[in-house]
Parts: structure tokens; sequence; C-alpha cells
């Protein structure tokens, strides 16, 4: 059964304008994948940004917020799922964007490990609840100080505190019986 | 010891005591280790003042935070050199996310143009 974290919406391929990216993550070493992530994003925010014409200088300076930040967002997306998929997952790691009248929002899908679930959702449930100015100072000091280069959650904090994104993530499995748990994380951003 | 790569550089000029990065920072977890050691580097060198000028930086992930936060961290654990970052508003991002290095350092001099 799936479990939400947030104010989770489902969004239905099919509908509206959309692009959806897959990939198999154990097809390819990680480290060759690495800069794929980039081009993705990269090509998620150019195709958005031809959907916000206007050569006048606010519509310019708005293309190109909007653009910064979906590649930021569509990036880092996809850095983690990349990072965190779970190797025996059968999983494919997706990625798709929906154009709404004032949003975007972009949905990641990935494997989890068995292990990796609980401490994620712990985190999952700091992002929803405390004080997000002093989450990000804390992991800011928390992974600067940290040697081992772990897992810092800083992604998710700047999307929320300087992109002004809402998240949301759903757990679920993908077949009844199945052991696998996959992770699909919501970033919504006012356009 | 300069950083020099397709897709990123990163110098350091002793004489100015200034670190710039340009090109597109989104590597991976230990493809930081050169460039960190750089600013380490830097900060060692206890200038009065020492500039990060990321004017011609394009793109910076969460490890690149991360990286550069290590490095605002040396910085005020020698207590010595004031940090002025430099940055541009061509590229969004460095007005949303540079001032986060001030959690760090609530002294240092953010100066985007």
């Amino acid at each position: 059964m799936a479990q939400t974290f947030g104010k989770f919406i489902e969004q239905q391929s099919g509908h509206g304008e959309y692009l959806k990216i897959g990939f198999y993550p154990t097809s390819i070493p990680l480290q060759q994948r690495w800069r794929n992530n980039g081009l993705s994003a990269d090509f998620l925010a150019d195709y958005l940004s031809t959907f916000f014409p206007g050569d006048d200088p606010a519509s310019a300076e708005r293309k190109k917020e909007i653009k910064d930040a979906v590649s930021y967002v569509a990036n880092e997306l996809l850095e983690n799922a990349m990072k965190y998929s779970y190797a025996s997952s059968q999983h494919r790691v997706s990625i798709e964007m929906f154009l709404e009248s004032h949003a975007v929002s972009l949905y990641s899908i990935n494997g989890v490990a068995p292990d990796g679930i609980e401490p994620f959702q712990r985190f999952i449930q700091r992002l929803l609840s405390e004080d997000l100015d002093k989450l990000y100072t804390e992991q800011l000091e928390r992974s600067a100080a940290d040697e081992s280069g772990a897992a810092s959650g800083l992604g998710f904090l700047t999307m929320l505190n300087d992109y002004k994104a809402t998240m949301a993530w759903k757990f679920s499995s993908p077949a009844p019986n199945s052991d696998e748990v996959a992770v699909t994380t919501m970033v919504k951003l006012p356009v | 010891m300069d950083v020099i790569h397709d897709d990123y550089q990163v110098q350091f000029d002793e004489a100015s005591s200034t670190v710039r990065c340009q090109g597109s920072f989104r590597l991976h977890g230990d493809e930081y280790k050169p460039i960190l050691d750089l600013l380490i580097n830097a900060a060692d060198m206890k200038p009065a003042t020492l500039t990060l000028d990321v004017r011609e930086l394009q793109f910076l992930n969460s490890s690149g935070i991360n990286t550069l936060s290590k490095f605002i961290l040396q910085v005020r654990k020698h207590q010595v050199s004031q940090v002025v970052v430099r940055g541009s508003t061509r590229f969004p991002w460095q007005e949303k996310s540079l001032i986060n290095l001030q959690r760090l350092l609530p002294e240092l001099k953010l100066a985007i143009e």
C-alpha cells in the first residue's frame, strides 16, 4: 500500500503538457551516467522555456528564472535517483515534468534499498515539520564538517528554501506481494 | 595547482588572493576533491581578504554547495580572513543560494553585480 508524505498530487501521463525521460540505472556505471543527469536536466529546462515566449525584458527575466530553477531541481532529482537507486531494483529511474497554469511539477521515481527507507522517511518528516531556516543552517554545518561526504539533504533544502518549491513523496510497491519499494518525489515550482 | 577541465575551471590567483570558479559544477562526490584542496589551500594562506569569484559559474549542484561550505568553514576556523563572494545576476541561482554561505560566516561579504 502506498504511503505518502506531504500533499502528494497524482498526475496522469497523457493529460496536458508533459515530458518523461526514463533510464535503466544498472545499464552503465554511475560515473558514466552522471554527465547524463545534467544533459537531461538542461533538456527539460530548455524544452519548458519555449512555453514562456516574449522578448521584452520582464518575459526574458522570467524565462531565465524558470529555466534555472527547473535545471537545478531536475538535476538534483536525477542525481539523487541515480545515487540512491537500489542496485537490485527492477525499477527504472524516470523523471516527468508537467506544465500547469501556474506551476511546473517534476516527479522522479526510483527504487529504494530496504534499509534506506526508514532514515529517508525520518528526514522527510523533519523537512515537512521543522523550521526550514534552522534546519538548513543545521544541515549545512553538519555536512560541511562531515568528512565522509554522506547524504546531506541539502538538495531538498535548497529546493524548499531557495526555490520556494512544494515537495511531497510517495512510497509504493511496484507489484502486489513485492518487497521492492519505489519512491516518487514530487517537486512543484510556482511559475 | 589550478583545476582545468572541459566543463569547469578553478584558478587561484595568489597575488590578489582570489579563487575564480567558472563553468558548471555538477560533479559527483569525490570529483570535488581537487577543487576542495585548492580552496582549503587558499584559506590556509590566511590572507587579510580572500575573494571567491563565482561570476562565471553557471551551475552549482548540492554537492558543490557542500564543497563551498567546507571552504567557508576552514576560513572560519582560522578567524583571520575577510571573505568576499562575488556573484552575478546573470545566473539566477547565485542570487538565491549564495546568501546561504552567510549562515556559516555572517561577516562574509556578498557582492552580486
